[in-house]
């Protein structure tokens, strides 16, 4: 039994990670109905600036700021420069530009900083958290700024004048547009958010995974996961299941032999596969129902 | 069907056929020709790209029957492509199968998996489809060095197999061979697509493609043949996998990645979605391009392939399928000149 406590535990702190990776899912996708492919690479080269600042010298939080914000006027570029001209391009251009991006940032980054792999400090320090054993103190961290990120969200899309209008946009485009919201801009908007809460992942993953520009694209996968079991709509939900993710790849891995270490990544195939065909809409999402 | 009819009631049926087809038959049998006189003008390396420029193609073909033909998304044919390979391998290897007979059993075993992918894949459409089969691609090689499995499938290392001679004595390399071989099987499989495509099946994918819900509603059972089409997809990559298994000796788990789907994936945007001859186009840029690329630049090689692909997508959104689309109406709105509207037909 205390085996099985602690396992749920370790599970949820390796589920901050995920639960981060798929709320930066979620905001994308409710800005513009993808999902971006290259959004892992995208918090990648944001951790990489980080690291750099740090390497000059830069204090950590500063550095963390700064790394927030440029990471929000990057998605906001990447937006208005790639994205917006293919607005009415279809579904499959759109993927592939994804692609084009996932490879242009990965091999930049190989380019610039290399393929070797760099520890990366954890702001929270070192050690166990509250001496219990169960959790280190960066987790612990971890699930602290995780269930912030989603608070400041939620405050966001339910006070503000601007999360209102990006709520109009994302669910009635035309009206949105009529009313005189400018969408195209509320979508730029999405994509900078997105890239600035990938970027607070990709910081808070890296003590954890260590630094290259390889290590997203399995936690890319694991945060779909977790935003496919939580519902795309709902980011409340995405965090939620980026959490059940990472307890039901710990407790699979522990008591199911065959699993093991090895089969991490197709729990997450089996566990995208299984929502979708028995529940499609996720755990918290709305049923979306299609107008003939 | 409502634009076939109007189509043929606004143009005289037969020299519009006659003018769509014959430029098109000439061409392809011109390239046939040509890649049957190749390999004797070549050193026996270019030889073996060519022959993957083929076992690409046919992998391609396969995603196009399930994209371009009934809309359905995959970002996994690699996996298909994997067990196609593996199939290959472990009959060779552990089964003593002769190299030709590896093809059908890739082919069946492909057919199944493909299947079975398909019938929960039925329920999830764009970017959910996008999503299982992506997860499924980043997966396959976890799968693949799974350890209860590494009798057969040698785990890391994988399997090393031999290339085929030549049989009846023929006067050729292995690798020319085997690039006949390859030719051979892909014109058999293009010709059996283009018939699928044609049939009363490949109407019904179409409708499918365009407008699912008319389609059930006049009684085409969208279910089976969304299945079916990721069946004969799969098949199609998995004969490709086969083949490329044959050609480059050796399978490991680190060969089938999700780079190699993403490779299928661009290809098929690139020929042109929808145009079976697209295949061979996307084939070979997702042949030669990454080449290219590193030649440009030795370090930046992946970004340059990213800027190639993005200004592609710009300059032609259709692919070579769809530039070919354009230069063809233009030709036929110039030589009928005002008596037809051009082609609408896809």
């Amino acid at each position: 039994m205390e085996l099985l406590g602690q396992q749920i535990i370790a599970g949820l702190a390796t589920g901050a990670i995920y639960a981060c990776m798929a709320l930066a899912v979620v905001m994308i996708y409710q800005a513009i109905d993808h999902l971006n492919f290259a959004q892992g690479e995208m918090a990648m080269v944001s951790t990489f600036l980080c690291w750099q600042m740090l390497q000059w010298g830069v204090p950590y939080w500063p550095a963390f700021v700064l790394t927030v914000a440029l990471s929000f006027a990057g998605g906001v570029v990447i937006e208005r420069v790639v994205f917006k001209p293919l607005k009415d391009a279809p579904v499959l251009s759109h993927v592939v530009v994804f692609i084009a991006l996932f490879t242009i940032l990965n091999s930049a980054a190989g380019f610039i900083w290399d393929f070797t792999i760099k520890p990366f400090p954890s702001p929270f320090g070192t050690g166990s958290f509250l001496g219990t054993g169960l959790l280190s103190k960066h987790q612990a961290g971890m699930i602290g700024v995780t269930l912030l990120v989603l608070t400041l969200l939620w405050a966001f899309f339910r006070f503000t004048r601007t999360g209102l209008a990006m709520r109009a946009a994302a669910s009635n485009p035309e009206s949105a547009q009529l009313a005189g919201i400018r969408v195209g801009w509320m979508i730029a908007l999405g994509w900078g958010m997105a890239a600035a809460i990938g970027a607070v992942a990709g910081m808070l993953i890296a003590p954890v995974v260590f630094l290259d520009p390889n290590m997203m694209l399995s936690i890319l996968l694991y945060g779909f996961a977790g935003a496919v079991l939580g519902g795309l709509g709902s980011p409340a939900g995405a965090v939620a299941g980026g959490f059940a993710v990472g307890v039901v790849e710990n407790l699979a891995g522990t008591y199911i032999p065959v699993i093991g270490g090895e089969l991490k990544l197709p729990i997450a195939l089996v566990l995208i596969v299984a929502v979708l065909v028995v529940k499609p809409n996720g755990l918290f999402g709305r049923m979306t129902v299609q107008r003939v | 069907m409502a634009m076939e009819t109007s189509a043929v009631r606004a143009v005289p049926p037969q020299p519009r056929g006659a003018m769509a087809a014959d430029p098109g038959l000439w061409l392809g049998l011109a390239v046939i020709v040509a890649l049957c006189a190749l390999p004797f003008f070549v050193r026996n390396f270019v030889v073996f790209q060519m022959t993957m420029v083929l076992v690409y193609a046919l992998a391609i073909l396969g995603l196009n029957l399930l994209t371009g033909i009934s809309g359905q998304f995959s970002l996994g044919h690699g996996a298909f492509y994997a067990i196609g390979a593996y199939t290959a391998a472990i009959l060779m290897e552990h089964g003593g199968v002769a190299y030709f007979w590896t093809l059908p059993a890739a082919g069946l075993i492909c057919f199944a998996a493909g299947f079975l992918f398909g019938l929960p894949a039925l329920r999830l459409e764009g970017v959910y489809l996008a999503l299982a089969t992506f997860a499924l691609a980043v997966a396959t090689p976890q799968f693949l060095k799974l350890t209860p499995l590494e009798r057969w499938t040698g785990g890391v290392q994988g399997i090393v197999i031999n290339k085929p001679d030549p049989p009846f004595g023929l006067r050729l390399s292995q690798d020319q061979w085997l690039y006949f071989f390859t030719l051979a099987v892909a014109l058999l499989l293009y010709w059996a697509a283009r018939n699928i495509v044609a049939s009363r099946s490949g109407r019904a994918l179409l409708a499918i493609r365009d407008n699912p819900i008319a389609a059930r509603s006049m009684g085409v059972d969208t279910a089976r043949y969304k299945a079916l089409a990721f069946g004969v997809s799969a098949l199609y990559t998995g004969v490709a996998g086969a083949l490329g298994a044959i050609a480059v000796q050796f399978v490991a788990p680190d060969s089938f990645t999700f780079s190699l789907s993403v490779a299928f994936f661009v290809g098929l945007v690139v020929g042109g979605v929808g145009w079976l001859p697209g295949a061979l186009v996307g084939a070979a840029f997702a042949m030669y391009v990454p080449n290219v690329a590193e030649h440009l630049s030795k370090g930046l090689s992946g970004a340059v392939y990213g800027v190639i692909l993005i200004a592609l997508i710009y300059l032609m959104p259709a692919g070579a399928g769809g530039l070919v689309r354009a230069i063809g109406q233009r030709l036929t709105s110039r030589r009928t000149a005002g008596s037809a509207t051009g082609g609408d037909r896809a």
